[in-house]
């Protein structure tokens, strides 16, 4: 069995999630091999280097065709043992480029989704506790619908919050906003990084999004990472012209 | 108006009860066949897809003689059915049910797979991460979102099925109180001299029935078609 690298990033934390993957789509080639500990680790690189493809295989969408990835110090796949858990029983929090909530249930079945399907008690708490963060209880009773693009997104970031995930990734969750809304969102996801504790990976291509939330970065091109490290990554980026 | 006579009531409520249950017993297979034929792809599938449609274009006397030699009780399922489970089709009115059930099959699978088909999958890949497995996700998504798609089926399952004769009278007879639906009443009693007023009550029943059939469908379908769209 692979065992995956661990020890400790830099400020010294440990690794949460640990990804060694490749993967063949058609001509397309990703070979991507990264790490990330507590706070929010952001996958940055200009579109088509693979970034969702990644984040998808974390979450289980996409099976890799080698490798391993772990979460905490649970195995989640691993090409060579043959082992895949199912996106169901992977406990990680999805919150995707367009809001995907689901149109035939309330705002607050919606945020409840994930509770009922594990069958875990309500918890009043935790709700009150994560509706407050996003600013959304004005909203529980209206269909997703009826709600504004960076509120849909804020009870999607909620939704993916209250299944208690070990790991929250958010692949490009402003991509679909305006200008104003975007600077809506943004702080609310700050707020997250600050309060929830969740370890979060965070998909984007802009290097100014990224430097208000990001702690550490990975940097993807066309399906390899060529670099990791702090936030310094991004500005050599701008000053390449590129996100 | 409504002064029907025993037998024709009889037959009233008997082609309700064929249709209800030919509706009730066809619904989990048109489910499962439509969303066979909208998500999998497999080895004769176009042939399960002909197969489907086949009662809608073949001559329902073609339909009912094909049940009668196979679920007949010298047929092989027919025969099989009766010695195994007890169930009898022959000149019964649950073989009624089941020849108006095969005749509304197709009516009702095209509606359904094209719900199927319409539905947003990454839905139900968002589902998946939040924590359900894939029948909960197809219960508490696929089927919900799809609902519009499977009442229109069923209501035109229900409809055939109501109104079918060829199959029907060609399988299991016409029986008063067995097998004899509206329609095979309303075509026994032309036959007879004077029957002329009751076939005519017999038809306005027969209209009454469907009217109120579509009306209530309607009804259903728009309270189901505004809770998916989220209104």
């Amino acid at each position: 069995m692979v065992r995956p690298p661990r020890g400790h990033a830099g400020a010294g934390e440990l690794i949460v999630l640990a990804v060694d993957v490749e993967k063949e789509l058609g001509t397309f080639k990703l070979a991507v091999r990264l790490e990330a500990a507590g706070g929010v680790t952001a996958l940055f690189g200009p579109s088509g280097a693979g970034k969702t493809t990644v984040v998808n295989m974390i979450a289980g969408l996409l099976q890799p065709d080698r490798g391993s990835i772990v979460l905490g110090d649970k195995v989640l796949f691993d090409a060579a043992a043959g082992i895949n858990v199912p996106p169901h029983r992977r406990h990680i929090g999805y919150v995707f480029q367009e809001d995907r909530l689901f149109p035939h249930l309330s705002v607050r079945q919606n945020l409840d989704y994930g509770r009922r399907m594990s069958g875990r008690p309500r918890d009043p708490d935790d709700f009150a506790r994560i509706i407050a963060l996003l600013d959304i209880g004005h909203l529980l009773e209206r269909r997703p619908r009826l709600l504004s693009g960076g509120e849909r997104q804020r009870v999607a970031v909620g939704r993916a919050l209250l299944m208690r995930p070990g790991l929250l990734l958010l692949d490009e969750p402003l991509a679909s906003l305006d200008a104003g809304r975007k600077r809506e969102i943004l702080p609310y996801l700050v707020r997250l990084r600050d309060d929830a504790r969740v370890p979060m990976v965070y998909v984007s291509h802009t290097a100014a999004e990224l430097r208000r939330i990001a702690t550490k970065v990975v940097r993807l091109d066309a399906g390899y990472v060529v670099a990791a490290g702090g936030l310094e990554l991004l500005d050599r980026v701008d000053a390449d012209a590129l996100g | 108006m409504f002064d029907l006579s025993p037998t024709e009531w009889t037959a009233v409520l008997l082609s309700l009860r064929i249709a209800l249950v030919a509706t009730a017993f066809a619904l989990p297979f048109g489910i499962a066949i439509g969303w066979l034929l909208a998500r999998k792809e497999f080895w004769g599938k176009t042939l399960l897809d002909g197969l489907v449609y086949l009662p809608l274009v073949l001559p329902p006397v073609v339909t009912g003689y094909l049940l009668l030699i196979s679920f007949g009780k010298k047929g092989p399922i027919g025969a099989f059915l009766a010695d195994h489970f007890g169930i009898v089709f022959s000149f019964r009115w649950t073989g009624a049910a089941l020849s108006c059930g095969i005749m509304g099959f197709p009516l009702m699978v095209r509606p359904i797979r094209l719900a199927l088909e319409a539905i947003d999958r990454r839905l139900e890949e968002a589902a998946g991460t939040l924590g359900a497995g894939r029948f909960l996700v197809f219960l508490t998504i696929t089927l919900p979102l799809a609902l519009p798609g499977i009442i229109a089926g069923a209501v035109l399952c229900f409809a055939r099925a109501l109104g079918e004769f060829g199959a029907t009278i060609t399988f299991v007879s016409n029986i008063p109180g067995e097998t004899q639906t509206i329609s095979a009443a309303i075509y026994t009693l032309m036959q007879i001299p004077g029957g002329d007023a009751a076939a005519g009550r017999l038809v306005l029943f027969a209209i009454i029935l469907a009217l109120a059939a579509l009306v209530v469908s309607e009804w259903f379908a728009r309270r189901a078609g505004m809770r998916v769209q989220g209104n």
